[in-house]
């Protein structure tokens, strides 16, 4: 088995791989943020975003993966029983103890000589997902590979989070190079134990740190994993097409962009917080595939999660020729986005199972 | 709780995994041990499309114990692509009225909860109008054949 | 041959009966039928109910009953039909005497219904459907009714109160019938008025669900007391058919083929054509059975029942009396008890004892109890001996 350079801190395959299907996932609900602010503060104004996505009565993380799965089969062209993995990340998966993965394998036809499971980091299990997926197509150990970032995030009310933490994600089936609708040319993670965002076992809500949750923990990891992955490629921002960030909030990802040397130019088109809130698991993955919905061949693109506790994972990728005829396969994004109904704060309250029925 | 009775149509909920009559070629939802159109034995796994139409519907305001969170919602009879009919519920309804002969897709969707917070999610089938144009996505995935 | 009489019949009014246990609501009608029979000793019992299980945690009524009602060691059981319940005891009773098997057989309705709240009991009746194709995507009785409703409104291109004539007669004839839930008419403008249960089907157009039992003697004619004190009333005919349990598998989903083919069934035997028939005590568990039931057989043309019930054609006085004693939807629906209850007031009329409703004339009655939608359908003729 070939070796990785020592010098470079970049995980490689030694077999090259790509996103071969993406589909994506947004909850037709959406609460505004004026809602919000009217309940806590009185006024409409304050809110960071214009509104969230909510996840329906009926849906859980469960169930949008299921819908997201099938997206990116779609466009993988694949069947699902060709899948050797099926991993969902997201810090709401529906049961404490019992796989969000084999329910959703079991659902979209997947067979049972698979592995699955759930990947647990905060808002960065998706994309942690992702790479083991990449690590597992890449070793030959599989073909095919899915996986999902996926969240019906809690906010608590009252709590500056409500206006944000949103229901959405995204699934991408990852595979063999010459399939590849994206290559995937290298992946980097970095991590440390930063306490600034985290939920007890028997609590509903998470807590968090509040200005801590800024520079120790969001800029320092995605900054981190951002500049690492361009000295190490010897590339500059202006090398990039497009950059995704974790999203907990607008501000947060275009600061951090313009620190790696991005422009709002760049970052604009994966950038969803503002009409869907923060899909914590999905957050990068879905602003990722809103990017895919509109790239051309030969787009390079840089990817950072940020998962509190806390860590990035950086992808660096690059858009092939297949991308124009698998991408109208399914629903794009923009489509997710256009199906809107707008709820009210009872009605996002009943939604979220805040109305206690006893 | 009644595990094994959910587990053990988990198939045909989860993504309408119907059969096919092997001697007759009529598509059989949901799986019987047989055909109820020639009465021979049908065993052949088929994989439904999830398309079909509105043949009927109503709105329950008065939902049976289990399903009272859910209230009011929607249940209709769908007249699947294939032939076969279903009872299911409608989810997602946006601002244009339900109405007989709306098309609409299969969703794999939570339906109840079982036993008061302690139990198993109950997921499985439900449809919703054709939200996105002709190149939406098939409600199921492999299995065919 | 052997000719099968209905010799007794009692029951308790259709209600909620907080005060009465299942077992003494169904000794009650039972004593009566008895006593009323003139002192007949039954050789079995047959019970029809639905719910008792569940709502009563109650199975093994046969012993509970011979015992509480002081039948000796006798033959007991239940038989279960959905809503057909006490209809299907009643076609266990007739087969019983007609083999040889029994003299004189008692057959009790009983449905015990108001000790649970509703959403609980509504999730219970619910288990007449498919459970799992029809319950579980969160279905009832009601909903499933309202879906055959919509359906139908839908293919005449009716207005959704369209159905409102058989709430409105089985109302008025439960004005005079003591035995009714509702004893207050009902008007077009109360009608109109009515909340929704389940779009397209108002608190009217659905039977409400209601404690009830009642008891039928039958016996052979020959074994009719001396001086036995009525007209003699005979079962002439017995049908029984089923479809298919879920509503949506049905090839003719608004034909409502298991009651024609037990009504026919039923017709035949006893030797008379459908236009000999004076009075219908038919399933109105809600109007939209009503309303398939008479088109199914042939007694409105598809699409038209609705409107012959609105003008008057199934009156007392009108061309075929229906639910002549307020049917499920005004007297109330017993559920496993509404077989029994609609012949105990076919009885009624035929001996010509129902007073303000009496249907001049009346010399046979046909009377059906479906359980679901049709799913299962138990018909019976009854016939007044000519004197």
């Amino acid at each position: 088995m070939e070796k990785n350079q020592p010098a470079s801190k970049l995980l490689r395959t030694d077999r090259k791989t790509g996103i071969v299907g993406y589909g994506a996932y947004i909850p037709r609900y959406r609460l505004p943020g004026s809602e919000v602010a009217m309940l806590w503060t009185g006024s409409p104004k304050g809110s960071p975003v214009k509104e969230k996505a909510v996840a329906g009565l009926d849906e859980d993380v469960i169930t949008m993966s299921i819908e997201a799965a099938r997206n990116a089969l779609v466009r993988a062209n694949i069947d699902a029983s060709e899948l050797r993995a099926v991993w969902v990340g997201s810090e709401s998966h529906p049961y404490a103890v019992k796989p969000s993965g084999t329910l959703v394998a079991e659902a979209i036809g997947a067979s049972n000589d698979i592995q699955a499971g759930d990947w647990e980091f905060a808002c960065k299990a998706g994309t942690e997902a992702m790479v083991a997926a990449i690590a597992l197509v890449g070793s030959g150990m599989g073909r095919y590979a899915l996986a999902i970032g996926m969240d019906t995030a809690q906010g608590k009310p009252g709590d500056a989070l409500e206006y944000t933490a949103s229901s959405g994600g995204a699934a991408f089936v990852i595979g063999p190079r010459e399939e590849a609708i994206v290559n995937i040319e290298a992946t980097y993670s970095f991590v440390s134990d930063t306490p600034d965002f985290w939920r007890r076992p028997e609590q509903k809500y998470p807590e968090h740190g509040q200005r801590f949750t800024g520079d120790p923990a969001y800029f320092k990891h995605v900054e981190s994993a951002g500049r690492v992955m361009l000295e190490e490629l010897g590339m500059k921002a202006s090398d990039f097409t497009y950059a995704v960030f974790h999203q907990p909030n607008p501000r947060f990802p275009l600061k951090a962009g313009k620190d790696l040397g991005f422009t709002e130019e760049q970052i604009k088109p994966g950038l969803l917080v503002p009409v869907i809130g923060n899909t914590y698991a999905g957050a990068s993955m879905v602003g990722l595939t809103a990017i895919l919905d509109i790239a051309k061949p030969g787009d390079r693109i840089l990817q950072v999660s940020y998962g509190s506790g806390a860590g990035s994972d950086a992808f660096y990728l690059e858009v092939t020729e297949k991308i124009a005829e698998r991408r109208e396969l399914a629903p794009s994004t923009a489509d997710y986005l256009a199906r809107r109904t707008e709820i009210n704060y009872a009605t996002y309250a009943r939604f979220r199972g805040k109305i206690d029925m006893g | 709780m009644e595990n094994p009775r959910y587990w053990r149509l988990k198939k045909q909920r989860y993504s309408l995994l119907g059969e096919v009559c092997p001697h007759c070629d009529s598509k059989i939802f949901p799986p019987r041990d047989i055909c109820p159109e020639c009465g021979g034995e049908a065993k052949t796994d088929f994989a439904f499309s999830g398309k079909g139409k509105v043949y009927s519907y109503t709105v329950m305001r008065d939902a049976p114990a289990g399903y009272e969170q859910n209230a009011p919602y929607t249940v209709a009879i769908v007249a699947l692509d294939e032939g076969p009919m279903v009872t299911a519920q409608l989810t997602d309804l946006g601002e244009e009225p339900v109405r007989i002969g709306m098309p609409v897709e299969m969703v794999t969707r939570k339906l109840r909860e079982d036993g008061e917070k302690k139990g198993i999610l109950v997921y499985g089938y439900k449809f919703r109008p054709i939200c996105f144009h002709e190149n939406s996505q098939p409600a199921s995935q492999g299995q065919a054949g | 041959m052997t000719e099968v009489v209905i010799a007794g019949i009692g029951q308790i009014p259709v209600g909620e009966h907080y005060t009465l246990s299942l077992r003494s609501m169904g000794v009650q009608a039972l004593t009566r039928a008895l006593k009323d029979s003139g002192g007949l000793k039954p050789d079995a019992l047959y019970i029809g109910n639905l719910l008792s299980s569940m709502i009563s945690h109650q199975s093994n009524l046969g012993a509970l009953f011979t015992d509480y009602g002081r039948l000796d060691s006798i033959e007991a059981f239940t038989t279960e039909a959905a809503g057909a319940s006490g209809a299907a005891a009643l076609r266990l009773g007739v087969l019983a005497i007609l083999s040889g098997q029994a003299d004189t057989v008692a057959v009790l309705g009983v449905e015990k219904w108001s000790d649970l709240v509703r959403a609980d009991a509504e999730a219970m009746i619910t288990q007449e459907l498919d459970y799992d194709y029809e319950s579980i995507p969160g279905l009832t009785s009601t909903s499933q009714a309202a879906l055959i409703q919509q359906r139908y409104l839908h293919e005449h291109d009716l207005e959704q109160n369209a159905l409102s004539g058989f709430a409105l007669l089985a109302h008025a004839n439960a004005v005079h019938n003591p035995f009714a839930f509702y004893r207050n008419p009902l008007t077009e403008e109360g009608y109109a008025r009515a909340g929704m249960l389940s779009d397209p089907i108002t608190i009217f157009d659905g039977a409400t669900y209601a404690d009830g039992a009642a008891a039928l003697v039958l016996t052979r004619r020959e074994l009719l007391p001396r001086g036995y004190a009525h007209p003699v009333i005979s079962v002439m005919g017995s049908g029984a058919s089923s479809d298919a349990l879920s509503w949506h598998d049905r090839t003719e989903p608004m034909s409502f083929t298991a009651a024609v083919r037990a009504i026919d069934q039923a017709v035949q035997q006893a030797g008379l054509s459908k236009e000999q028939i004076d009075l219908f005590e038919l399933d109105d568990a809600f109007s939209i059975y009503a309303a398939l039931t008479l088109e199914g057989v042939g007694l409105a043309d598809k699409g038209a029942a609705w409107k012959m019930a609105r003008d008057g054609e199934y009156n007392i006085g009108g061309r075929l009396p229906i639910l002549t004693m307020g049917g499920c939807l005004a007297r109330g629906n017993p559920i496993g008890a509404k077989g029994v209850y609609q012949v105990v007031e076919a009885v009624t009329q035929l001996r010509g004892a129902a007073g303000a409703n009496q249907v001049k004339g009346a010399r046979a009655a046909l009377s059906l109890a479906l359980g679901g939608p049709a799913s299962t359908a138990i018909a019976h003729v009854l016939k007044r001996e000519s004197e």
